[in-house]
């Protein structure tokens, strides 16, 4: 049985509920990830790849992009340390609310960013030999779009859900 | 983006069409530049959620940043648009805004 050969990780169930069936190979790995990239993001937010979540606001206009970084940075940072603690507090669950699959979505997608910022992934397919160094990392890559996919089919089925709007740190 | 094979490009594109030409502070414009990372179905997702767009025009939008590399999802007065800005970075998009030339 292949990794994506098996049925649905993710899927809505009720208003406000979805099942992730994910085998434990999976959720370990996810919350290693989530983990590691938590690390990363407590020690330095000045990595390149770190960068690229935390982008340019004005790109004509320097100084008032500093004053939005200045406002926004650690609402920002505190957002996604916040969704990857959720993600590692709900790693062995079978059935989560809409608030915490959001933060998968949340972690999976900044995981992607990092990982493909590092990798300098382009639009084309890539081919790589099985012993390309990079071929662990880009298979990584390839399973958090994989469940990544997953995750917002299943929060798109459930836009009609009642969803509480987050704060305006702005 | 990243993703499937991308449709053809839509032949008439349809802007927001929020007239905010009387507010003090307009007009501003949010755009969302095309990038190799997030997922197609992902930025139609996002524009859907902050937006409460339709998912036909959420669509249009997305593969318009695919196809010409940006598109302008929003607009309206800067307090509004660096929300919107916002927003979007907390979900991994690449936006900027600037003045509607």
């Amino acid at each position: 049985m292949g990794l994506f050969s098996s049925s649905r990780r993710v899927r809505r169930v009720r208003e406000g509920r979805y099942k992730l069936a994910l085998p434990d190979e999976e959720r370990t790995l996810v919350a290693n990830l989530v983990a590691q990239l938590g690390e990363l993001l407590t020690e330095t937010t000045d990595d390149p790849s770190v960068r690229r979540l935390f982008p340019t606001a004005y790109h004509d206009d320097p100084e008032r992009d500093r004053e939005y970084q200045q406002l926004v940075r650690d609402e920002l940072l505190g957002r996604r340390l916040a969704a990857l603690a959720t993600v590692g507090a709900t790693r062995e669950a079978n059935e989560l609310d809409r608030s915490q699959l959001t933060a998968w979505m949340t972690a999976l997608n900044d995981l992607r960013l990092v990982l493909g910022t590092r990798l300098d992934v382009s639009e084309e397919a890539v081919e790589l030999e099985p012993d390309d160094p990079e071929a662990p990392a880009y298979a990584v890559y390839g399973y958090l779009s994989y469940l990544l996919g997953e995750v917002v089919d299943a929060l798109a089925d459930g836009l009609g859900d009642p969803e509480p709007e987050p704060d305006s740190p702005i | 983006m990243a993703g499937p094979t991308p449709a053809p490009a839509p032949t008439e594109v349809d802007q927001p069409t929020d007239d905010t030409s009387t507010e003090p502070d307009a007009p501003w414009v949010v755009l969302v530049w095309n990038d190799p990372i997030n997922l197609m179905s992902y930025v139609t997702f996002v524009l859907q959620k902050l937006f409460g767009y339709p998912k036909a025009k959420a669509d249009i939008l997305m593969l318009q940043v695919h196809n010409e590399g940006r598109a302008v999802v929003a607009n309206g007065p800067r307090e509004t648009c660096e929300l919107h800005v916002f927003r979007l970075h907390e979900h991994g998009l690449w936006a900027t805004m600037q003045h509607d030339a």
